[in-house]
């Protein structure tokens, strides 16, 4: 079967193979297809969002072997075989310390972006267990959130940084 | 108490409050008998559960929390034991649009009511079942208790007998010093599901066989299909439709949302590009003269008016806001599920009515045929308040006949949204020896957003200009006009809507006054206010002793009388809309001529706050989201196409952008007024003054980094 069309040339389904939240999941998609529409239509994990489809706003950051990745910007071909973690199993015993810490600063109001927000931390705090405001800054700064939420975010970090950082 | 009748209130109602009208019997499918539903948004079951109904949308701004507390109050209820439900479109609510900062303000009255209500009368079912006086039973924490014998019942096991009594029309409401839910800083019920990405928006939602739809819409405003070509998009796999939709779109249908966005990259349309194919968004201001003088200041219709002002003044300033977008985080989208007689809808929306009647007039149906389904929604801000989502999603599921999900992408969103109006600010004012206005005129130039709409606008007054351009100071003689113009550029209601141009317009020319007289701006605007005057505007009446407060509060809190920093520099601004009062001080610095806002003092009067916390996110968001506006937000229309598309050229503030908000809440116990609204307009005069302070360059076009 055909699905895509570059340059001209249509590419042909294919069968892959993802490791998603420690579980192997087969998908067959075209290779092109970005991993956030493998994520929400296919698999049916709608945690992870879209938000912008350019890599501009980071509602849809899920870790790709420890790093957090634009998920509509990333084609499903070159994940295969990866470690995928999604919001979904971030927080395998219970919460993460980071969703704790979220709850407890009140960060989200009308919650869209926080997935992907808490997935950006995530990565951070993997780095580096207690990062400077600067720090957090620099790693924070390209994910968009409209309710403005920011500071709380910067407080959750430094909450959960003071937790214990990722367990 | 009177009693009424069930079948009373179920057909007339119960009128509370300005216009509102609820319901106060919902019958409940497959209800038992033994439930107690004294009113639409209540229900106790026997098995001890407490749920409480919400009919306003949540967007973020924490109804589904905020609400309930109200009904919970009234009712004594145990908050943990409280369970929320969404409701969808429905004749028991009233209106229940989602918007104008109104949730509270517009179901302050009957969530209270319902609560006490159910309360009164689960106090006389204890009494009856313990067959003492109802005057010995107290309700506390969600039992009933009579305290002389020392039993207590819970309000599930008095349900039965609840359900069984007449319904009391008057009761005794609380006062509020004996709140014990009220003014508390309780969690918001929505954070864990957010946190964990369970919460189901509407772009998450679902159903079995749903396929998934991307329109393609004529670029230029006002546009047609003429015809298309859909031999590539059909090669794509999973696209099982292609077809046109109303006059300006074609929809391309697929198994997934990847299917139908590569369908619709390939698909050839020929557009009809109409009547605005030529037509430019130029401000008013760099217009030709003649453009300018074509505006008939005598046509403008009289907002407010105190004292006579003169038609011409020594002292002038124009100040110009262009086009904005809401851009919510959520991308628009509907599911809708068309069957025949029927169809079933599941949307973020604010106006779940309006969807329903909408969407019934498009594809044939009466309302009561068409179900709507609130979703939570990533944001909202106003853009949520069009229906164009539902009617596409409806259209495409009737022309398929089967469920679908209609999906916009961030382009799509930011040009094919409606924006807030451009507008020309004429500011005019008389001045007396000492600096002080004794007269001042505010001449708001805009397009109507209702009056483009097609609803009406009495006296040529955009119907929002009451709740959004009021007076703020007892200046003798004071008049504010609105001179209604025209654009094709789609218009829609975004977070504060005329307040937000009103403010940056009245708040930067009073700064000029201040300046210009030699005096401190915040000890000016004191001044200003010293007099108790009441300024009746509308419905509203503003008072300047409440302005003046929230001013000396964020005076005191941000020290404004202390020295700053070298190198530091301050500005204020005040304003009242949606019958709120809010005084913002912020503080920057200069970086390579670049402002960077430090800190953010913001004072609010609101009278009772329901709930501190979400208080604090709504102020707090709403600075962030005004910084946004005045620094970079402006849609601009070339040959009739918008020209932003994404994040990258409309760029929203980001962390490093971002100052500490702090918020101050003045003490009250008035009837609470908006909160999701009035931090947005005195944000980008503050920043505007601050940048004066700084360098003494007034800035008075929007946005600040043009």
């Amino acid at each position: 079967m055909l699905c895509c069309l570059e340059n001209n040339n249509w590419t042909p389904m294919a069968d892959i193979t993802l490791r998603i939240n420690g579980s192997e999941k087969k998908v067959s998609v075209s290779p092109e297809t970005p991993l956030l529409w493998v994520l929400r239509d296919t698999l049916e994990m709608t945690g992870t969002k879209f938000g912008c489809g350019a890599g501009l706003c980071g509602a849809c950051t899920v870790h790709v072997d420890g790093n957090a990745i634009r998920s509509c910007s990333t084609p499903v071909s070159q994940v295969a075989g990866k470690n995928i973690t999604t919001i979904e199993g971030l927080g395998a015993n219970g919460l993460h310390v980071l969703q704790q810490a979220w709850i407890a600063e009140e960060v989200p109001q009308c919650g869209y972006c926080q997935t992907g927000q808490i997935m950006q931390a995530a990565a951070l705090l993997a780095k580096t267990p207690n990062p400077t405001d600067e720090q957090i800054t620099q790693a924070m700064n390209g994910n968009l959130c409209r309710c403005g939420t920011y500071e709380r975010i910067r407080k959750a970090i430094h909450r959960a940084a003071g937790n214990g950082g990722v367990r | 108490m009177s009693p009424l009748s069930r079948r009373e209130l179920l057909l007339g109602g119960v009128a509370a409050g300005a216009g509102l009208v609820i319901g106060f019997y919902l019958p409940h499918k497959g209800a038992s008998e033994k439930e107690f539903s004294p009113n639409a948004y209540l229900r106790i079951t026997p098995d001890n559960r407490v749920t409480v109904v919400v009919a306003r949308s949540e967007m973020g701004q924490g109804v589904r929390t905020a609400l309930p507390m109200i009904l919970a109050e009234e009712l004594e209820a145990d908050w943990k034991q409280i369970e929320i439900e969404q409701a969808g479109a429905s004749t028991f609510f009233g209106d229940q649009t989602t918007g104008g900062s109104a949730s509270i303000r517009t179901t302050w009255d009957p969530m209270r009511k319902a609560g006490a209500i159910a309360r009164e009368m689960l106090i006389s079912a204890a009494a009856l079942t313990w067959g003492v006086p109802r005057s010995t039973c107290t309700a506390e924490n969600g039992h009933i208790k009579h305290a002389a014998s020392n039993r207590s019942l819970s309000y599930g096991e008095l349900a039965a007998k609840a359900s069984t009594l007449p319904i009391p029309s008057d009761v005794p409401l609380k006062q509020s010093k004996d709140y014990k839910i009220v003014g508390q800083r309780l969690a918001r019920v929505d954070s864990p599901a957010k946190v964990q990405g369970e919460a189901v928006f509407g772009i998450d939602f679902k159903i079995p066989g749903m396929k998934y739809a991307l329109l393609s819409r004529c670029p230029v405003i006002g546009g047609k299909v003429s015809s298309f070509d859909d031999k590539d998009s059909k090669k794509v796999s999973g696209v099982n439709y292609v077809g046109k939709i109303g006059d300006s779109a074609v929809a391309v249908v697929a198994d997934s949302v990847w299917g139908a966005m590569e369908g619709r990259r390939v698909l050839n349309v020929t557009w009809d590009e109409g009547a605005n194919k030529d037509f430019n968004s130029t401000p008013v201001k760099n217009a030709p003269k003649m453009a300018r003088d074509l505006l008939d200041l005598s046509k403008a219709a009289v907002l407010y008016s105190a004292g006579a002002t003169p038609n011409t003044f020594k002292v002038n300033q124009t100040y110009e806001l262009p086009f904005m977008a809401h851009a919510p985080m959520e991308p628009g989208n509907c599911t809708a599920h068309y069957q025949g007689s029927k169809c079933e809808m599941w949307i973020p929306t604010q106006v779940p009515q309006d969807c329903r009647d909408s969407v019934a007039t498009a594809i044939g149906l009466e309302p009561d045929q068409v179900k709507v389904n609130v979703t939570l929604m990533g944001g909202g801000f106003g853009r949520r308040l069009e229906h164009d989502y539902a009617v596409e999603a409806a259209l495409v599921s009737k022309a398929i006949n089967a469920p679908v999900k209609v999906l916009w992408t961030r382009e799509d969103d930011m040009r094919f949204s409606t924006y807030r109006p451009a507008s020309t600010h004429m500011l005019g004012a008389t001045l007396d020896g000492s600096g002080l206005p004794t007269a001042l005129r505010h001449m708001i130039v805009a397009p109507s957003i209702s009056g483009q709409k097609g609803q009406p606008t009495p006296g040529g007054v955009d119907p929002d200009l009451p709740d959004e351009a009021g007076p703020v100071y007892g200046i003798p003689n004071y008049s504010i006009q609105y001179l209604m113009t025209q654009t094709p550029v789609p218009l829609g209601w975004m977070r504060s809507v005329y307040a937000l141009q009103a403010a940056f317009a009245l708040e930067s020319f009073i700064d000029e006054l201040a300046v210009a007289a030699g005096k401190d701006p915040l000890k000016y605007r004191l001044q200003l206010l010293a007099k108790d005057q009441d300024l009746t505007y509308f419905s509203t009446t503003w008072h300047t002793a409440r302005m003046r407060g929230v001013l000396q509060l964020a005076a005191e809190k941000s020290g404004w009388d202390k020295t700053l920093p070298a190198g530091r520099f301050r500005g204020v601004a005040c304003f009242g809309c949606f019958a709120s009062y809010m005084a913002e001080v912020v503080e920057i610095s200069m970086e390579n001529d670049h402002p960077r806002v430090h800190r953010v003092v913001a004072a609010v009067d609101c009278g009772q706050v329901v709930n501190p916390a979400i208080l604090e996110q709504q102020i707090q968001g709403g600075i962030i989201y005004g910084l946004g506006n005045a620094f970079r937000a402006k849609i601009t229309v070339e040959k009739g196409r918008v020209v932003q598309g994404n994040f990258d050229d409309y760029q929203p503030l980001r962390m490093e952008e971002t100052p500490t908000v702090e918020v101050y809440a003045v003490p009250s116990q008035e009837t609470p007024t908006g909160i999701g609204e009035p931090s947005v307009p005195p944000i980008a005069p503050a920043l505007c003054n601050a940048i004066y302070a700084a360098t003494k360059k007034r800035i008075r076009a929007l946005p600040i980094l043009n």
